[in-house]
């Protein structure tokens, strides 16, 4: 069964502090007005032109394995192919920011208004982030109307393009879930339109089912060790 | 303080009206278009590069310095010729294929500009392929590569193979850059030069540009 989310904007709403991580800003690092100018700014088009939305399906994990092999071309080994088939629970999922805040973005870059494009940018992809976290809470919810999920439960969520999921892997993700139907479209490079959409699979189950050892030969080329951060949270999080 | 160093101070703390101005009063007094360049708006946006890389100015500032650049630059277009006689040299610059990251290949297309060069920005999911016929029908010295996805990593390695196979690699330099690329990725697919950020690719760019003579 595929359900389709209408995420309310303001539910979403990036954190400032977020949006200046991305930017490059450290924690202690206060920015400047001029900088809180674009932040405030680049919040309210935000505001103003996000329309997020999500849809995510449940699978299993012969279903799954299909979806995951897709056109053969992911790493021989991958965290991934490990972690899926002791889940409890699997869904696929889409989410978009929309299209109007992309188009915005390119608008921005295109007037030379350079710095309030490019924190429109990381406020967007910040707000794609809280929507497929948004999408998740949904999905958790869910197992645990349906008697799924206890306390213990967890979820993170896994895309095509990273850890080894090669990015033609989004071909039979989309021939299974059609994002479509939230306007989401794959582009003949698998990418999406619009910009600022995530899509992979949500796993489900305790969150030891995620360990895996940092060994792998893309790990040691990957600088943003997002899985780390992820785990790290939902670690802190169950306890 | 001269006016050219009242443009770089400008420019550095991003006001492009201040630059627009100055950049006029400095054409109206009879200084060379390409003085104003050199010593006013790119040694401006040099200082702003050499800061940004000591975290001492962030994004958004080099965003502003860069629209304080054009602006400038602008009103000297008219004055330099049409021949890109003013131009540095010529960087194609692209996303790689399979992937959509482009603000940092955004960055580094502006601070680009900003030095000088020549930017023909292809944006993202750029195919091998049209990242050296555009180096070739441009007569462009540098293809420039983004990645932030490792799985699109492979992408930069079929363009420099290409260009060898259509006997360009003598003549068109590849720079690579992106989260997932190291020195050594460089190294092992037969790029001439990587950069870690934007500022450094600027540096690099014109490495390699003078090595080229």
């Amino acid at each position: 069964m595929q359900n389709v989310i209408d995420i309310p904007a303001n539910a979403v709403l990036p954190w400032e502090d977020a949006v200046l991580s991305a930017l490059g800003y450290g924690r202690s690092k206060e920015p400047d007005p001029r900088t809180r100018e674009l932040l405030n700014a680049a919040s309210e088009q935000y505001r103003n032109l996000a329309l997020p939305k999500g849809l995510y399906a449940a699978s299993d994990t012969a279903a799954f394995a299909e979806i995951y092999k897709g056109e053969g071309r992911n790493e021989p080994v991958s965290p991934l192919q490990e972690i899926y088939p002791r889940a409890d629970c699997l869904a696929l999922f889409a989410v978009t920011a929309g299209g109007p805040v992309s188009i915005r973005i390119q608008e921005l870059f295109a007037q030379r208004e350079f710095a309030l494009g490019a924190v429109l940018d990381a406020t967007a992809s910040e707000g794609a982030e809280l929507a497929a976290e948004y999408l998740e809470k949904q999905y958790m919810q869910c197992l645990r109307d349906g008697g799924q999920a206890d306390p213990k439960t967890s979820i993170l969520r896994y895309s095509p393009g990273y850890c080894g999921w090669d990015l033609t892997g989004q071909r039979a993700l989309f021939a299974a879930l059609c994002p479509e139907q939230i306007g989401i479209r794959l582009s003949a490079s698998c990418l999406m339109e619009p910009v600022k959409s995530i899509s992979g699979v949500m796993v489900c189950g305790p969150v030891e089912i995620h360990d895996f050892d940092n060994n792998y030969s893309f790990c040691e080329q990957c600088r943003t060790k997002g899985c780390r951060t992820r785990l790290r949270d939902l670690r802190r999080a169950a306890q | 303080m001269s006016v050219l160093g009242q443009i770089a101070e400008q420019l550095q703390a991003g006001e492009d009206e201040q630059v627009a101005a100055l950049t006029k009063q400095a054409l109206d007094e009879g200084l060379e278009a390409r003085r104003i360049l050199d010593d006013g708006l790119i040694a401006g946006m040099n200082v702003v590069g050499e800061k940004f890389r000591r975290h001492e100015v962030f994004l958004p500032d080099v965003l502003l310095s860069a629209k304080a650049m054009y602006a400038g630059l602008d009103l000297l277009r008219p004055h330099l010729g049409e021949d890109g006689a003013h131009s540095r040299g010529k960087v194609v610059l692209g996303t790689v294929q399979g992937d959509l990251h482009d603000i940092g290949k955004n960055l580094v297309g502006i601070m680009l500009g900003g030095a000088g060069f020549e930017v023909i920005d292809l944006g993202k999911d750029v195919t091998p392929e049209q990242f050296v016929s555009e180096a070739r029908e441009k007569k462009a010295q540098i293809i420039g590569m983004s990645a932030l996805l490792t799985t699109t990593m492979p992408i930069m390695r079929q363009v420099i193979e290409l260009l060898r196979t259509e006997g360009l690699a003598d003549d068109v330099q590849t720079i690579i850059g992106g989260a997932p690329v190291s020195e050594e990725f460089a190294c092992e697919i037969g790029a001439n030069a990587y950069a870690y950020d934007a500022a450094n690719a600027v540096d690099q760019v014109r490495r390699l540009i003078l090595q080229a003579g």
